[in-house]
């Protein structure tokens, strides 16, 4: 087998038929403008030109998905008691996420070290992540509100990637990038890809300097901490959000959710579901009681989640990839890498005396 | 918990007593269904335990009964919500689920040889009462023990037969106190900060441990500091709405720390590193 392959542009959707067949397969498609992750099936139209709008999280963590399901029984001698059973799987089927971007795959790795690499695994994240092969394609043209470089990524970083792919104008050049990344290259529409190789190096490596890095400035970004702890920095650049969560959920690193029962007479489930940490519900306690209870402490803990909490316990890894979705998709425009730009200091003068038009802080 | 096991599954467990410990606080006394696992558990004093109602939700609780007294695991419920609000409708021999043991526990090793003061307010007594009888079952370890507790009203007091034995032990200093006068009531009234400042205990050689309502919490730990307590020899548990338990879902961060896996309990010192808002 050789060592790289290649598909030619127009074989491209045969190819993951092929792949659809013992994998599920998810890939960006086009839905009206919008090009949405999915399941890729007959009729879907592929749109690999511009990164999803929502990341590829959902193949290994579903917005929704059951823990278990429950059955009350009744004791047939005594019908006022009642036995209950529970049953949970986490056998998976194999799954394919094709045409991620590199910060997409490197979002999983940030999943990865919450999830699987601790002494409680999620069993319901590494059953799917395990049988997952991810399959990316190295940006060649950053979208407004990109800056992967900025927190130790970039276009065609390999971090997550099992395969990584290169666009041509015939069509992708395709190098895997782990053991469990090779098994793509057995689809009988791959040819050998060894003369694309040289020339798909030469472009991913060009493709680092096309994506905008606001903070300036080479390694990690550092925030600085007493800018961190004024309460008045946050009231003054969240003013404007709405708390509605799409950062959140657009976010390939966001990992909070919910849990719930479902039930309908005797039986139910119990369900996980994405959940975010700037809705003021998120923590509010039975007692009425909200450690968080303001919109300005909820975006400080989104933000000191990535650029601080997360760092601390894993060794400096910022739970950003810079994909730039919560730019580009919040409805109000607050920009993330703006408010780091911010916390290092350098952009930011801080009066004290925050503009009139931003009022007290509700808990909306 | 133990490795590679499904931690959102709880263990099936079966309630055999109720306790009427207040008008809206009962103690539930459970036994894990597997006979096996239950001669088996392990736990800490101040670990916790998630209560599952199949069909309704799961809640977070101290198990405030010691592991010196491993003949059930007991919990106490405060009715303030869902959860809490169907618990209160359990009986005995009805099921539940049960995940724990969850989170870490008070540091008695450190403790020994020292004087300690427990303060506590309401259902905060909850966590308090695991170490305090495990203490007792270990008195020898311990120095003197004082326990201040506080409710609202006489009848809101919990754990009403432990108040009498503490009482009469003359091992234990128990003050209790109710927040304003009540008729039959012949204690101390006032707030449990102000009568902490009242009964001005002195700091040396002695740790102190609370735990009750946030806004008691607060006064308690600037009144402790006033009356020259170590942060390091004042320890606290703290609470917060928790789904998973073992720190992934979210809600119950302090910056890097989340209180379902490295507390519940902390001490100020470590509060203070965290930049906790208490």
């Amino acid at each position: 087998m050789a060592d790289t392959g290649f598909v030619q542009k127009e074989k491209l959707e045969e190819f993951l038929r092929e792949l659809s067949k013992d994998a599920v397969v998810y890939a960006p498609c086009l839905e009206g403008d919008t090009v949405i992750f999915k399941t890729f099936d007959p009729g879907t139209t592929l749109c690999l030109d511009r990164p999803a709008n929502n990341p590829p999280k959902l193949a290994v963590f579903p917005q929704s998905e059951t823990l278990f399901s429950f059955k009350y029984k009744k004791d047939a001698e005594d019908p006022r008691k009642m036995s209950v059973e529970l049953e949970a799987n986490t056998d998976f089927p194999r799954a394919i996420i094709f045409g991620a971007r590199p910060c997409d795959a490197k979002g999983f790795r940030i999943y990865d070290r919450v999830y699987m690499d601790t002494n409680t695994p999620d069993p319901y994240y590494q059953g799917r992540r395990e049988k997952t092969m991810i399959a990316t394609l190295c940006c060649s043209a950053p979208s407004p509100g990109c800056f992967c470089v900025a927190v130790g990524g970039g276009p065609a970083h390999r971090e997550g990637s099992d395969v990584l792919i290169t666009q041509f104008e015939k069509g992708y050049f395709i190098e895997p990038v782990t053991e469990k990344g090779k098994t793509i290259l057995n689809a009988p529409q791959i040819e050998d890809g060894a003369q694309y190789a040289e020339e798909a190096h030469k472009r991913q490596l060009e493709s680092h300097d096309l994506v905008r890095n606001p903070f300036a400035e080479d390694g990690l970004p550092k925030i600085s901490r007493s800018l961190f702890d004024l309460d008045e920095f946050w009231e003054h650049v969240v003013s404007k959000c709405l708390s509605c969560g799409a950062c959140t959920y657009l976010c390939p690193t966001c990992y909070c959710f919910n849990i719930t029962d479902e039930q309908s007479l005797d039986i139910g489930e119990r369900i996980r579901s994405w959940d975010g940490c700037m809705f003021p519900h998120f923590t509010l306690e039975g007692s009425g009681h909200n450690p968080r209870p303001t919109k300005f402490k909820r975006f400080k803990n989104r933000v000191g989640h990535k650029f601080l909490y997360y760092p601390e316990k894993y060794n400096g890894v910022i739970a950003c990839c810079g994909c730039g979705r919560c730019i580009r998709h919040c409805p109000v425009s607050v920009d993330i890498s703006e408010i780091v730009s911010y916390l290092r200091g350098s952009r930011f003068e801080f009066t004290n005396e925050p503009p009139e038009s931003i009022g007290t802080d509700t808990n909306s | 918990m133990t490795e590679n096991k499904n931690p959102y599954l709880p263990d099936l467990a079966t309630v055999i007593k109720v306790i009427d410990e207040t008008p809206n606080i009962k103690s539930y006394q459970v036994i894990l269904n597997d006979p096996e696992k239950m001669k088996t558990f392990f736990y800490e004093p101040g670990q916790v335990g998630q209560l599952s109602v199949f069909g309704v939700g799961e809640s977070t609780f101290v198990i405030n009964s010691p592991p010196t007294r491993m003949d059930y695991l007991q919990f106490s419920v405060m009715r303030v919500g869902e959860v809490t609000s169907v618990i209160h409708e359990l009986h005995e021999g009805d099921q539940i689920g049960v995940r724990a043991p969850l989170g870490n526990w008070f540091p008695y090793e450190e403790m020994k040889g020292k004087k300690i003061l427990f303060i506590g307010g309401g259902i905060g007594l909850a966590p308090l009462r695991t170490l305090i009888l495990f203490m007792l079952d270990n008195r020898a370890d311990y120095g003197d023990i004082t326990i201040l507790y506080g409710s609202r009203t006489p009848p809101d007091l919990c754990y009403k037969d432990d108040l009498k034995e503490w009482e009469s032990r003359s091992d234990v200093s128990l003050i209790l106190t109710v927040d304003t006068e009540y008729p039959g009531w012949d204690k101390r009234t006032g707030f449990v900060p102000t009568v902490l400042n009242e009964i001005a205990p002195s700091p040396e050689d002695t740790i102190a441990i609370t735990c009750g309502p946030p806004i008691m919490i607060k006064f308690v730990l600037q009144n402790l500091a006033k009356l020259n307590f170590k942060d390091e020899n004042i320890i606290t548990t703290l609470e917060a709405r928790m789904k998973c338990g073992i720190g992934i879902c979210g809600r119950c961060n302090i910056g890097s720390k989340y209180i379902c896996k490295d507390g519940p309990v902390f001490s100020l010192a470590q509060l203070k590193e965290y930049r906790a808002e208490i």
